[in-house]
């Protein structure tokens, strides 16, 4: 017996099994590899072997004349059509007020190479393997170069990236009140210094990029199906920016992407040029990196080099805190390069915590490297680690507990409006702080490390309290700061006429599960199943506008469109059953998928009224259209401050150096959330990657010849289950307060909060001042035996 | 990956004759096809030994395991007698790659490659083996001759390998992190030819530490070992390991596996 006094339970809140992995986990999943056109040609591209070297000729003879090649394309092909460089979206200015440095960014090389896998040459066959072969008879005679590695010393270093940057200065940027801070340090108790670097990472989707560029005759158009995380961006800054292409022309396909982490955020020069190619040989083109060329290509993450200084009272009292970075921007800014180490970092500087005071002072380079852009967290990692590190650091000059110093110092008045320009909605610091203790069982730790060192190892215990700024972005706001695009969001709600719906995000899901939290949103709405709810995305074809997946920004910002369709839905829902019901609009509620007249038991379900909008026969159509589909545009009033408590225990073998997480915890407020497994798997990945940066992910560049070092997973130590242990993951809620859903992002927290955990509790156990990370095990081992 | 011609006969006649001047045997594929994938290594043809049954199979007697030169990793893991006789062979075939490779890795395939971090040399060297192939036989001390080379002729087919059973053996593969390859792995032995200790991953071939079977052989015991201090002479320095960290683990590691061996 069903108890009818219960109403439905509601969708929201609910740990639904991810609608999509079916086809992914059977093997029907539709990646852009996976496309395949009629009269299919294959892209294949030379690649630089040089980190820098002048081109001073190409011969293509052989390689014209080798089996299956369609056509050969190189920089000077591009240059002839007036082909643009691919831009950046970001505008910086120096502290100086001059505009930062933007290089011509080449979609084929133009004279010179600038990084090991520059593309050189594009070269279009009727199979992949024919084009490979007919790549290694192209003939180029370089002029090698001195190449810029160390981005310490790219500054001056005699060797010029791009000709005209003599200097490898994109900008020098500052942020922050400086004779404050100066006026701090001049009259603190203590200063905590720290000298760090962030390590270069490299992303490693497990689909690599691919695209197949389309053009046909006939309404002169182009398709483009890519491994793409914003298709619309995608759109936007190819056409408006380097093909000089209508809009209304391009349709950006980006199918099932396996994973993006960011790195498939930018618009590449591969399917750049195929696209352009792709009526010059009027036959699709289809490009898929090998890893190798993932390795080299995809836009890398982090790679800073700090000094933090923070100024505290005798009480231990932040009074300031002053930061120094160089960002290596590689070798061309990709499109969100410049705002990574400015915008989406210094901004984040003041933590959990009430410094009155912050400066920072950002110097970005250009090296002979592969771009660096935005990777999971993008900046707020970076932040997040400098701040944890030298609150950390801090309370062991001071003598005091770390989590005591770190309390004395919380915010704990919202909204709060930080030194460096956010103002924080809402939070409850403590709350996550005193529940990741209790998890913990912090007051248990001496016990377990007394029983480690009976063992012979060390134990260290380490905090990391973090905040991010997500739901990027209120773009009047981001406008102001230098964003050359708007970031709100699209959703369109199509009600058909037998009650099932169609939704179409701008949002994309490449491993977010959209196509559940979405329908699940939509559903407890709606009032129906989440079955009749069909989520469509990253398609421009289909979706109305968008602008794309990153930055922890598609439920809050994403989602938030769709209810605002999803109201206008309702909305007029209300006056056809109005009209049914014969009542006022006024006196119609609408609740568990029926409109029903306030107070009375006469009530018209929900497939009722959308068939009735199309099929209007009893319809009050001098007052109101048939059909039942409307759509929204979002733009947040402010950011969303996703914040929590990371504490991680490590036992550390001082024979070897081998470093064993025995606990990682992560008590996160990410606000309301929708589907508790769904946000449980981003959290456990995105401590993967955290710790994967903090413990053994660093990509690594011959200094002297700019050759990638770790150029595949031989050497690129990516990790694996069993370097891990199981996460504990729990939460506290405080809701965003300018959302409909109260919903904050939970995406990147993971990466964020993960690093200066873990190498604060590595700190903690071999009573060191820091290790660099990744915290190697022959670092590790070097520390503990005290060996230079 | 270049086109290349494939065959995969059922007799060592036609293997052998098949080979041609510019063929290779493929003998389970897991390090060749990797080189071949990234046309780090091109050949004309391959001879797949897969379907030579007498290149397959495990024989244990008082004295020696043999092991056809066909016998995946997967199959001597499951070996009960190896594991009896030989625990640290068979400790050793369990932890080769993943499962994947181990069921399609073959002993002379990793034999004839000669891998500088390779686990089944360190066996090979660390129990004195012998290499059976379709010529003679060649004692493992003088089989690995450099990175990547052995004393194997042009075509020359490696029928199997057979080990002397000692008293004690043990296998401990320190992993490089990336790879999972051997950053150092200890083969260790103590039987009726004395006192062995091979190493893998930490020079550019699998060598023997002398002084590390001095001190053991007048004392086998992990403290022995523990107080030899390995020089770094000619050990291998990258990223995952500077030339003393190698060196050092693997003194730790020979203490480890004197451990493990005295334990059983």
């Amino acid at each position: 017996m069903t108890d009818m006094s219960n109403p439905p339970v509601s969708p929201i809140g609910q740990s639904l099994l991810r609608r999509e992995d079916q086809r992914f986990l059977t093997g029907v999943g539709q990646y852009t590899d996976d496309v395949v056109m009629p009269r299919q040609t294959f892209a294949v591209f030379l690649r630089s072997p040089y980190a820098h070297a002048r081109i001073k000729s190409i011969n293509l003879t052989a390689a014209n004349a080798a089996p299956g090649v369609v056509q050969i394309f190189v920089g000077a092909d591009l240059a002839e059509a007036k082909v643009g460089g691919l831009p950046c979206g970001w505008l910086i200015h120096s502290k100086d007020g001059t505009p930062m440095k933007e290089p011509a960014h080449p979609v084929l090389a133009q004279g010179k190479v600038r990084h090991v896998g520059d593309q050189v040459a594009m070269v279009v066959a009727e199979s992949a393997l024919e084009a490979k072969d007919a790549c290694e008879l192209i003939e180029v005679e370089y002029e090698e170069l001195t190449p810029v590695i160390d981005i310490t010393k790219a500054d001056g270093f005699g060797s010029a990236v791009h000709d005209e940057v003599t200097d490898n200065v994109c900008y020098d940027w500052g942020h922050g009140d400086k004779a404050a801070v100066d006026a701090a340090f001049a009259v603190a108790h203590h200063v905590t210094r720290l000298d760090f670097a962030n390590n270069r990472l490299i992303p490693n989707a497990m689909e690599p990029r691919a695209a197949n560029a389309v053009y046909t005759r006939h309404d002169e158009s182009y398709t483009l199906y890519v491994s793409n995380q914003n298709p619309h961006v995608e759109r936007l800054l190819m056409c408006a920016f380097v093909l000089g292409l209508p809009e209304s022309k391009v349709r950006v396909i980006a199918p099932d992407v396996g994973g993006g982490f960011g790195s498939k955020i930018f618009l590449y020069a591969e399917e750049t040029a195929m696209v352009w190619a792709s009526k010059k040989v009027g036959r699709p083109i289809k490009w898929t990196a090998e890893r190798s060329e993932s390795f080299l290509t995809d836009a890398h993450g982090r790679d800073h080099s700090s000094t933090a200084e923070l100024a505290m009272d005798a009480q231990g009292n932040f009074l300031a805190l002053r930061v120094k970075t160089i960002a290596n921007m590689g070798a061309y800014l990709s499109t969100f390069a410049s705002s990574v180490p400015t915008i989406l970092y210094a901004t984040l500087l003041a933590g959990q915590y009430k410094t009155p005071a912050i400066y920072a002072e950002v110097k970005a380079v250009f090296t002979n490297t592969a771009p660096v852009d935005a990777y999971r967290g993008a900046g707020r990692p970076e932040a997040t680690y400098l701040v944890e590190r030298i609150v950390e650091t801090a309370a062991r000059e001071m003598k005091m507990e770390p989590t005591a110093l770190r309390r004395q110092n919380f915010i704990t008045q919202f909204p709060y409006a930080t030194p460096v320009g956010l103002t924080y909605d809402t939070g409850d610091f403590a709350a996550h702080l005193d529940k990741g203790m209790a998890i913990a069982d912090v007051a248990g730790f001496p016990a377990r490390k007394a029983a480690s060192a009976a063992k012979g190892k060390l134990r260290g215990i380490g905090y990391s309290c973090y905040i991010e700024a997500c739901g990027l972005a209120p773009s009047n706001i981001a406008g102001a700061l230098g964003a050359r695009a708007g970031l709100f969001e699209a959703g369109e709600v199509r009600v058909h006429p037998t009650g099932t719906v169609t939704v179409f995000t701008g949002s994309h899901s490449h491993g977010q599960g959209h196509e559940t939290t979405f329908a699940q949103i939509v559903a407890a709405k709606l009032g129906i199943p989440v079955e009749n709810i069909e989520i469509v995305h990253g398609d421009t074809g289909r979706v109305p506008f968008g602008m794309g997946t990153y930055g922890s920004r598609s439920l809050s910002v994403g989602g938030t469109a769709i209810v605002k369709a999803v109201d206008k839905i309702i909305a007029k829902g209300k006056k056809i059953a109005a009209h049914l019901l014969e009542a006022a609009d006024t006196d119609i509620e609408f609740e568990n998928g029926e409109f029903r007249v306030v107070g009375t038991d006469k009530k018209v379900p929900f497939g009722t009224v959308s068939l009735t909008a199309y099929v209007p026969h009893n319809y009050p159509l001098d007052k109101l259209e048939p059909g039942l589909n409307e759509n929204a545009f979002y733009d947040p009033t402010n950011f969303t401050y996703p914040a929590g408590t990371h504490i991680c225990e490590v036992e550390v073998d001082p024979e070897t150096g081998k470093t064993t997480v025995c606990s990682f915890i992560a008590v996160d407020d990410f606000g309301n959330i929708i589907n508790p497994m769904i946000v449980s798997g981003q959290v456990h990945g995105g401590i993967a990657q955290g710790l994967g940066q903090a413990m053994m992910e660093g990509c690594r560049y011959d200094v002297e010849s700019g050759q990638l070092l770790t150029g595949s997973f031989m050497d690129y130590t990516m990790p694996r289950a069993d370097d891990l242990p199981n996460f504990t993951v729990d939460h506290t809620v405080t809701p965003c307060t300018h959302n409909p859903l109260g919903v904050k992002g939970c995406g990147e927290a993971g990466a964020i909060g993960s690093p200066p955990a873990f190498i604060n509790a590595l700190t903690d156990a071999l009573g060191v001042r820091d290790i660099a990370m990744p915290a190697t095990a022959e670092r590790v081992w070097r520390a503990a035996n005290h060996i230079a | 990956m270049y086109a290349f011609d494939y065959q995969r006969p059922e007799n060592r006649g036609a293997a052998v004759g098949g080979l041609g001047a510019d063929g290779r045997y493929l003998a389970g594929g897991q390090s060749l096809i990797q080189a071949m994938k990234l046309r780090l290594s091109r050949s004309e043809r391959l001879v797949d030994l897969s379907a030579m049954g007498d290149l397959k199979g495990i024989k244990v007697d008082g004295t020696t395991v043999t092991i056809g030169a066909m016998t995946t990793h997967a199959e001597v893991a499951a070996s009960v007698e190896v594991k009896n006789a030989i625990p640290g062979l068979h400790e050793l075939a369990a932890g080769i790659g993943d499962q994947m490779v181990r069921n399609m890795g073959t002993i002379g395939g990793s034999v004839a490659n000669a891998d500088p971090a390779a686990c089944y040399p360190a066996a090979l060297l660390g129990l004195g083996a012998t290499v059976h192939t379709d010529h003679r036989t060649i004692a493992a001390d003088v089989f690995f001759t450099g990175l990547y080379e052995t004393a194997l002729q042009p075509g020359e087919l490696i029928t199997a390998v057979s080990f002397p059973i000692p008293k004690y053996s043990a296998y401990i593969k320190y992993k490089q992190p990336a790879s999972r390859f051997a950053l150092v792995g200890i083969f260790l032995s103590h039987g009726a030819g004395g006192v062995r200790v091979a190493v893998t991953g930490a020079k550019s071939y699998v060598f023997r530490v002398t002084s590390m079977e001095a001190a053991l052989t007048a004392n086998f015991t992990a403290a022995a070992a523990k107080a030899v201090n390995v020089l770094t002479d000619g050990i291998n320095g990258d990223m995952h390991g500077s030339p003393a960290y190698r060196a050092a683990m693997i003194t730790v590691m020979t203490q480890r596996a004197v451990t493990a061996a005295l334990a059983r």
